[in-house]
């Protein structure tokens, strides 16, 4: 099974800077500005990027984590019921600019799942789209505000992102499917 | 069927006569003509039963035929034909039927019905008690003057020792044999299996091995009382065994038998809510079992009787409280003792057809059955295949399919029974 | 995961530990603005409810409502006495009109195992006659687990009618599994003799259990068995077994008190009691909706061969 490595650790440091600084351009500050990660790997990624926020801005911005897992779209075409991870949302989203964080944008199933999920908490004035990956081979008409690395990739490849928090190191790699 | 047919090389056991051994066996107008290593087969049509088992025709004391009153379940024709299929040419019709056989008419009813279609020897029980009510006793006598010989309130236990007392006392006169269903009502009621720690884990309510001993006792005591002729049903606990054990050595007048369902499950096998394992008396422990099996392989216990319960479809297919008690076991009784008892070396072969076919002949009075397989008498005879595999699953014969047996495999299948001399089943079939 | 939820037996101890951290996310989505998710969009959860139980027959469409499921409430309030339709053609029905799920309360013991010889979809024990009522026996597990933090070596006890009482048999089996350490209470005659056999400690005296437990679990007194003469009377089992202002006295500090409701306040708990904070019944009720969203979403939840790759 091939593995190359797409990032390294210093290259997804950089990425997440970048993007923190467009997202502060873009929106003019922190200012109502809230970030939203998609769990597992976007929740890790959406604290980094505050973080980044805070050490340029000086602001730090509330953080949330989201699970998709009941808004998927596959219902009855799965063996078992998906893992279930915590939702953590204990901030008012109303009127915000919420950004949502994901690690991988692929066929924007997910994104669109957490649309859905985002507004059963409120009404956003604007919801953002942040990815450190952007493998291509959508399925939906979505596209991503903030994008760290856009990367070509076969549909039968997988992009897999690593990171310290989950995985012990920070790296991305494009996978033959075994 | 030529007027000689002769059955070749097989495995001959009646215990009647103490005869085991390969023989032939030669039968001409409806008797025995000749048994033997070196009978004459000239002129004979030849059956070829090497490998085989012939048998005296096997013997049940305890049917329920279900006509008059539910021949959707069941009528003697299709109880009589499962019955052949079985190895049986005698049946005991029990008299729990709507209208029960409390008089004369109801078993002339029965017998004539029998007459007309049956594919083996159909002999009527009569009620000890008017209606099974447990009241006013039946018509015993008329009822034995016209041949009946057992006498039964089963589905139900006659509920006082009066009752019982003056029924025992009465039957003497004929040499009737009083048949008891030994359950206490009131320490049975709402009961739907047996109580032990699977009724409280399955949250069914209980009849305690005690409903059945407390009543074994009594009865023991009135026939000891009475000098009267008792017969135990269906024994299901390991208590009442040793209770009839001791009352025999007492030289109290009493039988017992005891059905292959009991031989062969436990409670445990309603985990499921299976109702089909649904019986009265319920299934009980593996100890209650290893009492029965060792008590009828020494004689304490004399016949293993079928207690063939059928059912219609949808009353048995219903809620486990609901769905009324009873297995068919015409069918499956033969491979299920074969296959439990023999084959493990539990009891020899000669006890199991002593169990199925002689003793409850002699209980039943069926002179006829039940061998001894000698020239003259009726040729009424079972021939199967002792290692004959097989499983059982619908269809069957009975015109029902609650068997406790559903799904198992068994070994030892009948291939021909001989009822004075007409093949009734040929080939494992029903001949019509 | 099983494909029904027959007997709490049938669930393994990590099992447990899924079915309530899931349904710790649901509880999640019962504090949200819109407290409904589309996870079981186009399935059809049946409510088959041949008993009256209003409490257990609302939670369970909630907690399918709150998942998008359509839902159907078949209640036949009929006694096995006035009979209608069988239970084995109402199944055929149901199977007919396409039901993923069936949830079963039923006066008569192993119902729901009857039920799935006749259908396709997994089939929910919501109570059946006096054997299980696992949903029940998990939402307890739940209140327990949030309010003490663990099962291992928790002492329970639950008093009362064990004989009859399908809660005592479900929390019974779950708590043992989980490794607590589980004393049945009551009179003799309603307590099961081979009630050791499943694990668990027996005790006729309340007063002699109250000081060294962390949890005391009340069952509903059923005065209709009173008929059977299982105790003499219900006043004097109040006064024996009931748990009195005075006996609160007796429990240790921070132990909880439960009950599946509907109480019978001042037979098995005196009134005051029941509102005393230690008492948990109202979190019960909340963690039952959770639970069974939980239930359902892993049950429903999968289904199918060939889990799809998303991105």
């Amino acid at each position: 099974m091939g593995s190359v490595r797409l990032l390294d650790g210093a290259e997804i440091r950089r990425a997440v800077t970048r993007i923190a600084h467009e997202i502060l351009e873009r929106n003019k500050g922190a200012q109502s500005l809230v970030l939203v990660g998609i769990a597992a790997r976007g929740d890790d990624l959406a604290r980094r990027l505050a973080e980044e926020i805070e050490r340029i801005e000086g602001a730090r911005v509330p953080v949330g984590a989201l699970d998709i897992t009941f808004y998927r779209d596959d219902i009855g075409m799965r063996a078992e019921a998906p893992e279930v991870h915590e939702t953590r949302i204990d901030f008012d989203i109303n009127g915000k600019t919420v950004v949502l964080v994901d690690d991988v944008l692929f066929s924007g199933r997910t994104i669109r799942a957490a649309m859905d999920a985002l507004v059963d908490f409120g009404r956003p004035a604007a919801i953002q789209l942040a990815v450190l990956v952007d493998r291509g081979h959508r399925e939906l008409p979505i596209r991503a505000d903030f994008v760290g690395k856009n990367a070509p990739t076969r549909k039968d490849e997988d992009v897999r992102v690593a990171l310290i928090e989950t995985d012990g190191e920070d790296a991305v790699y494009v996978e033959e499917r075994p | 069927m030529a007027e000689r047919t002769a059955f070749i090389g097989a495995r001959v056991v009646d215990p009647a006569s103490g005869r085991d051994e390969v023989a032939n066996v030669l039968v001409e107008g409806g008797a025995v003509a000749a048994v033997g290593p070196d009978a004459s087969l000239r002129g004979a049509s030849l059956v070829d039963c090497h490998g085989l088992v012939l048998a005296p025709g096997l013997v049940d004391l305890h049917a329920h035929l279900r006509e008059p009153g539910r021949e959707d379940a069941e009528t003697v024709e299709t109880a009589s034909r499962a019955a052949a299929a079985g190895g049986f040419t005698a049946v005991a019709a029990m008299a729990n039927t709507d209208p029960v056989a409390d008089t004369p008419a109801v078993v002339e009813e029965v017998r004539s019905l029998a007459s007309r279609a049956a594919l083996c020897d159909v002999f009527p029980v009569g009620a000890i008690t008017k209606g099974l009510a447990g009241e006013e006793m039946a018509a015993i006598g008329e009822m034995a003057a016209i041949g009946v010989r057992l006498f039964s309130d089963d589905g139900r236990c006659v509920p006082t020792a009066r009752v019982l007392r003056n029924a025992l006392q009465y039957a003497k006169a004929f040499d009737a044999v009083i048949a008891e269903h030994c359950e206490d009502p009131s320490l049975a009621e709402g009961g739907q299996m047996h109580e032990g720690i699977h009724s409280y884990t399955l949250g069914l309510t209980g009849k305690p091995a005690e409903s059945e001993e407390i009543v074994v006792f009594r009865d023991l005591a009135l026939a000891r009382l009475t000098g009267g002729r008792l017969h135990l049903q269906h024994l299901s606990a390991g208590g009442s065994v040793e209770l009839l054990r001791r009352a025999r050595a007492a030289g109290v007048r009493v039988t017992a038998e005891v059905t292959p369902h009991h031989l062969v499950f436990v409670d445990e096998d309603l985990v499921t809510y299976d109702t089909n394992f649904k019986v009265n008396p319920p299934l009980r422990t593996p100890e209650d079992r290893e009492a029965l099996r060792a008590a009828l392989a020494d004689g304490t216990i004399d016949a293993v009787a079928t207690d063939h319960a059928p059912h219609a479809v949808e009353d048995k297919e219903a809620e486990f409280d609901q769905a009324p008690p009873g297995t068919i076991g015409l069918e499956t009784a033969l491979a299920a003792v074969l296959t439990h008892l023999v084959e493990p070396g539990l009891i020899p072969l000669p006890r199991a057809i002593e169990a199925l076919s002689t003793a409850p002949a002699r209980i039943l009075g069926a002179s006829g059955h039940g061998g001894p397989i000698e020239p003259g008498r009726p040729a009424n005879l079972v021939v199967f295949d002792p290692r004959a595999e097989w499983v059982v699953e619908p269809p069957f014969v009975s015109r029902s399919r609650n068997s406790a047996f559903l799904g198992k495999s068994l070994r030892g299948k009948v291939i021909h029974t001989v009822l004075r001399g007409e093949p009734v089943v040929g080939d494992g079939k029903p001949r019509r | 995961m099983n494909k029904h939820l027959l007997s709490i037996n049938d669930v393994s101890a990590e099992d447990i530990v899924r079915i309530l951290d899931v349904a710790e996310s649901f509880r999640e989505v019962g504090t949200r603005v819109i407290k409904k998710v589309p996870a079981l969009r186009g399935r059809t959860v049946v409510n088959l409810f041949y008993e009256n139980s209003t409490r257990t027959r609302i939670s369970f469409e909630l907690a399918a409502k709150r998942l998008s499921a359509d839902v159907i409430n078949f209640t036949t309030s009929g006694t096995s006495v006035a009979k209608g339709e069988s239970l084995k053609d109402t199944a055929l029905t149901l199977q007919a009109m396409g039901a993923d799920a069936i949830v079963i309360r039923h006066s008569s013991s192993g119902s729901p195992y009857t039920l799935t010889r006749w259908v396709r979809g997994s089939v929910l024990n919501a109570g059946d006659g006096t054997h299980e009522h696992p949903t029940q026996a998990l939402l307890d597990l739940y209140t327990i687990r949030e309010k003490l933090g663990r099962f291992e070596g928790l002492r329970v006890a639950i008093c009362g009618d064990v004989l009859h009482s399908r809660v005592a048999r479900s929390l019974s089996f779950a708590l043992v599994k989980m490794g607590a350490d589980v004393t049945l209470v009551g009179p003799p005659t309603l307590i099961p003799p081979d009630a050791p056999a499943w694990g668990v400690h027996v005790s006729f005296d309340i007063d002699e259990v109250l000081p060294k437990i962390d949890v005391c679990y009340l069952l509903r007194v059923q005065r209709e068995r009173q008929r059977q003469q299982y105790v003499p009377s219900v006043r004097e089992y109040a006064r024996l077994f009931g748990l009195t202002r005075e006996r609160v006295g007796l429990l240790p500090e921070g132990a909880l008190i439960m009950h599946p409701g509907p109480m019978n306040r001042g037979v098995e708990i005196d009134s005051d009691v029941a509102d005393l904070p230690q008492a948990v019944m109202e979190e019960q009720v909340t963690n039952g909706i959770a639970i069974r969203m939980s239930l359902l979403y892993l049950l429903l939840g999968g289904g199918s061969e060939g889990a799809v790759a998303d991105g």
